[in-house]
């Protein structure tokens, strides 16, 4: 498929710089926010780049509001299952040098992290 | 062409005596010494299991995923992990964390994905079945790109245990192989319930019984909005009515059915796969597992450089876009609203089998697209799901089975059928393979 | 009761109580629940460690447990619950989000006798607990780096949340008892919360009376016995109190208790943001709770503490103080079997409640109606517990081997009156010059010397009849 700045979706008119008749963006602000809330990490120049992004993919998420759906139910799982739950039977853990075994850090059976400082921003 | 990410040669040398054993012993069942290929985000106890990520590297899972443990038991041999689009997030696998993979009809071509692994493996005849997964069309895309089969089952039909989730309530495991008969017969080993997945139903599963009863009398729906969905290439097209009226032929009687909230289904769909996505990979944190970012000086710090550097670019996109779309003040506008579509598009479904037994359509829209060609648009590949993620939203079963070419490529017919008849959608399926001389 | 409330304000106290189930096996995988002698980490598995692909699948015992608590509490119990996942970072939460229940709780509604009052229950839910840190030093602001052990992950836990119905220290107090007894008489937890199983948060605020707005709450955490909850939440309706009178304004925030400061110290958050993401968990099908077991589980509920304290009144005459003593459901039922098997209820209710009496009903009353009769005095009574209880044996053979029939026979007392008397004669003139202390002294060298087996009322009659 040819390479392009603008492609068509769904008869919507798209490009990599926002949206042609849709004027919904994410500021800078919020899409820093939503990066602390993902716990991930920001580099030079990705709040513009996310901000971009973003706004364009809602740009087309946007047309949802298009339909009343004032008296629909939501649909969490499309497939009604009967809810099969546990009998309440304990069983044997796993070895704990299996559970240790994918540790990034181990020391004395335990997993180890930085200490917490979550007063940063 | 790059179908496997690594290859389990001791434990498929060791699967291979077992299976000699039995054979010898005629202890064997169909899928004894086969060799299959795993899509890497199915866990296989002690074998590098990664989803394609970088944040996964070196991880060995103390367990199997229950359909790779099924496999097992019926004496497979698995030959290796396929590769697959990070976190089966994609539709080219390019997205993979580790290496590209190419189509085998054409190998400047990617295979589609998020399987595109397991699809060029079994195209290129390296394996006779492999196991994917299908979130918004992860497994028909690919097979129908790579010219080969792939199910999606109904939702609930295979167990999700030991599948590296990416959205919960969208995926399922399913089969790929050459031929519809060897795909039903992956598909009814490694399918009903397991009492780890609380979403696997407890209900029989004989998926070869109808198998070869042919589309006599069947009636086939015709949805008007896929076939005319932007982007359709006219070859594609083309193949599909050449395929429809091949079915008619066999006695198939065809029916125009409307599935009128299709144009909503992407968006729909891109708002509920990225918030359970967003969720789903909160335990990448490198507290217990995985890729930990060395430079980090507190926790936080930790979390976000771990999480910025272990996942790769479409990853942190979907990531973004789902936490945005949970978040205070935005539930109600996006998730909700996403869920309460995603009502209108299965009730669109229900609708439409009040007047015939399966769904026929093109898979993909489009043939196996070049290298690179995509990965700079998100919503243009997005485009790829737009005529699979319908069933992954209201969680019914689709097959997809080569139908011909076009410029030289392979086009994917798509079958899909009621919740639950898994069965009737192979039936379509098999019946058109044998119209084609399968 | 009395409490120091600065002069025309009030307290509003909401409660927020978590305990854990008592259930064998974890909320969502079959470890263990009870971690507390594990070495660290080993008490896990790969669904409670969160690994990629796992699984989670319900516990029916927790949730027969929380429908028992909702019922217990009155609660409308829900026909359809459901979990959601409420989504943060922290490292003892090993999948990212915690499984709850948000929109849908298994419980809505009730309400709890609290003293003399009733507290409204707003919701009851059910989650699964997370695991520890160990902090390096031990202090969060210069620890380097903190341990995680997982052993806690995934116990079931279950959220009790109250209307802000409490305006005393006291009150939240009496209110986290009343939950901790309904809870052991239901079978739910043990509650015990020195061993975390019973975790009482209290939202506090102040206002000025009269006044309808609800003042800024603080939310104090982390308090491990009810002493401290009470202490901390009387420290904290003083504090806000002079904050608010001193022209300051109360911050919402979460706030601890210090032990050695004797008063509540604001705490570090665990989120960056409170913006929590709930959505429906998509792992887990929609719960329907079955109409029939409902109501079977309600047929299976025991008596309740307060219905039987109100009974033992009622029924038995007992004083309120002796009624709560007895609302614990072993000593009912010793209580009644006893009463039941002929003996008096006061006296039934006296030997429980007073000496901890731990006996068969049967050897109870008798061992009631051998003090009553005056084969034994109170004094030998307890001895004859003692070893009745340590050795099995009935109260009327313990006396029988021990020799321990009191003296009442008015021959045998006269004897030892006039030994005594004759032994002591000084004791005896200074009884009759007006001293009435020598009379206990007599009483006292009688009671030895009969090796403390006489009847001692009978025994004084004889004296004073002596001495007359």
């Amino acid at each position: 498929m040819r390479r392009s700045s603008r492609s068509t979706i769904l008869g919507i008119v798209v490009s990599h710089h926002g949206l042609e008749g849709y004027g919904l963006t994410l500021s800078r602000e919020q899409v820093r926010h939503v990066a602390m809330l993902a716990r991930l990490g920001l580099e030079a120049g990705e709040e513009e780049f996310y901000a971009d992004q973003l706004s364009g993919i809602l740009g087309h998420i946007d047309r949802l509001r298009e339909l009343d759906t004032e008296a629909v139910a939501p649909t969490a799982q499309a497939v009604p299952l009967e809810h099969r739950m546990r009998e309440d039977e304990p069983r044997p853990c796993l070895d704990r040098e299996r559970v240790m075994a994918n540790a990034p850090e181990a020391r004395d059976g335990f997993f180890v992290v930085k200490a917490i400082q979550e007063a940063e921003p | 062409m790059g179908a496997f990410l690594r290859l389990t040669e001791d434990l498929a040398r060791a699967q291979a005596a077992e299976a000699d054993r039995r054979l010898a012993a005629g202890d064997g069942g169909p899928l004894t010494g086969i060799p299959v290929a795993i899509k890497d985000v199915l866990c296989v106890e002690g074998v590098e299991t990664t989803a394609g990520s970088r944040i996964l590297a070196g991880f060995r899972p103390p367990y199997d995923a229950t359909a790779v443990a099924r496999l097992r038991q019926a004496g497979a041999v698995f030959v290796g992990m396929t590769n697959c689009d990070e976190f089966a997030m994609g539709s080219s696998t390019e997205n993979s964390g580790y290496q590209l993979t190419r189509n085998p009809h054409d190998p400047g071509r990617v295979p589609g994905g998020s399987s595109g692994g397991s699809a060029a493996a079994v195209a290129a005849g390296e394996v006779v079945a492999a196991l994917g997964t299908d979130t918004g069309g992860s497994i028909r895309q690919p097979a129908a790109l790579c010219g080969v089969v792939g199910v999606k089952p109904t939702y609930g039909r295979v167990s999700r245990y030991g599948l590296i989730a990416f959205a919960s309530s969208l995926d399922q495991v399913g089969p790929f192989a050459r031929g519809v008969r060897d795909a039903a017969i992956v598909l009814q080993a490694i399918a009903g319930f397991d009492p780890k997945d609380a979403t696997s139903a407890d209900r029989p599963v004989d998926l070869l019984a109808e198998l070869e009863a042919g589309v006599e009398g069947l009636r086939l729906g015709v949805p008007h909005q896929y076939v005319e969905v932007q982007g359709m290439e006219p070859g594609v097209k083309a193949a599909v009515d050449r395929a429809l009226l091949e079915l008619e032929g066999a006695g198939a009687e065809l029916v125009e059915v409307s599935l009128p909230h299709t144009d909503y289904g992407l968006a729909a769909y891109y708002i509920i796969a990225p918030a359970e996505c967003s969720s789903n990979l909160a335990r990448y944190d490198s507290v217990r597992f995985g890729y930990r970012a060395e430079d980090a000086d507190t926790l936080l710090d930790t979390y976000l450089r771990t999480r910025r550097q272990g996942f790769g670019p479409e990853v942190r996109r979907r990531i973004m876009l789902g936490t945005y779309a949970l978040s205070a003040g935005y539930y109600d506008a996006y998730y909700l609203k996403a869920q309460k579509v995603r009502t209108l598009i299965a009730d669109d479904f229900a609708r439409a089998f009040q007047r015939c037994d399966a769904i026929v359509s093109a898979t993909s829209p489009t043939v196996a697209f070049p290298i690179g060609s995509r990965t700079q648009d998100p919503l243009a590949m997005y485009l790829c799901d737009v005529l699979t993620l319908g069933a992954n939203l209201a969680g019914l079963p689709g097959v997809s089975v080569p139908c011909g070419t076009s410029q030289g490529l392979p086009v994917g017919l798509q079958v899909l059928a009621p919740q639950w008849a898994d069965a009737m959608a192979l039936r379509v399926a098999r019946a058109y393979e044998v119209v084609r001389g399968g | 009761m009395a409490e120091v409330l600065p002069d025309g304000w009030e307290a509003v106290i909401g409660m927020e109580v978590h305990v854990q189930l008592a259930t064998r096996s974890k909320m969502f995988c079959a470890c263990p629940a009870d971690y507390l002698a594990a070495a660290p980490n080993s008490n896990v598995c790969e669904v409670c460690l969160g690994l990629p692909g796992v699984l989670p699948v319900v516990n029916r015992r927790a949730v027969e447990l929380g429908v028992r608590t909702a019922l217990a509490l009155g609660c409308e119990v829900a026909r359809f619950t459901r979990f959601d996942r409420k989504n943060y970072f922290y490292p003892d939460l090993p999948k990212g989000y915690q499984i709850s229940q948000y929109e849908l709780p298994i419980g809505r509604g009730g309400r709890l006798g609290v003293g003399a009052g009733v507290v409204r229950i707003t919701r009851v839910h059910l989650e699964e607990d997370t695991g520890k840190l160990l902090h390096a030093g031990d202090d969060l602001q210069t620890a380097r780096e903190s341990l995680v052990d997982l052993n806690r992950a995934g116990v079931p836990l279950m959220e009790i949340v109250s209307e802000p119905d409490i305006h005393s220290a006291d009150g939240a107090r009496e209110y986290a008892e009343a939950l901790r007894e309904l809870l052991r008489a239901i079978g739910a937890s043990e509650a015990d919360m020195e061993k975390g199983q019973l975790r009482a948060e209290a939202n506090v605020s102040v206002r000025r009376r009269g006044e309808q707005r609800l003042g800024v709450k603080t939310e104090l955490k982390n308090i491990n016995s009810f002493r401290f909850l009470q202490r901390a939440v009387e420290s904290e309706i003083r504090r806000q109190v002079a904050v608010l009178e001193s022209g300051g304004r109360v911050v919402q925030e979460t706030r601890g208790w210090s032990e050695s400061l004797q008063c509540t110290v604001p705490q570090r958050t665990k989120e960056y943001a409170d913006d929590y993401r709930y959505f429906p968990e998509p792992d887990l099908p929609p719960l329907e709770l079955d109409a029939a077991w409902v109501e079977q589980l309600r047929a299976g509920l025991p008596e309740l503490p307060a219905d039987r304290r109100r009974r033992l009144r009622e029924c038995y005459g007992l004083s309120e103080f002796d009624a709560a003593q007895l609302s614990d459901p072993a000593r009912a039922a010793l209580f009644e079997a006893a009463v039941a098997a002929g003996a008096s209820a006061r006296a039934v209710a006296n030997w429980i409640v007073q000496s901890d009496a731990r006996l068969p009903p049967q050897h109870l009353a008798e061992l009631v109606d051998l003090v009553e009769r005056g084969v034994i005095n109170r004094e030998q009574g307890m001895q004859v517990l003692s070893e009745a209880s340590t050795h099995g044996l009935s109260p009327a053979e313990v006396v029988r081997r021990r020799g321990l029939g009191q003296v009442s026979d008015a021959g045998a007392l006269a004897r030892l009156v006039d030994e005594v008397l004759a032994e002591n004669p000084r004791a005896v003139a200074d009884y009759r010059a007006g001293k009435q202390q020598a009379l206990g002294a007599l009483l006292g060298e009688l009671r030895k010397r009969s090796g403390g087996r006489a009847n001692m009322q009978m025994a004084r009659d004889v004296m004073l009849d002596r001495l007359g």
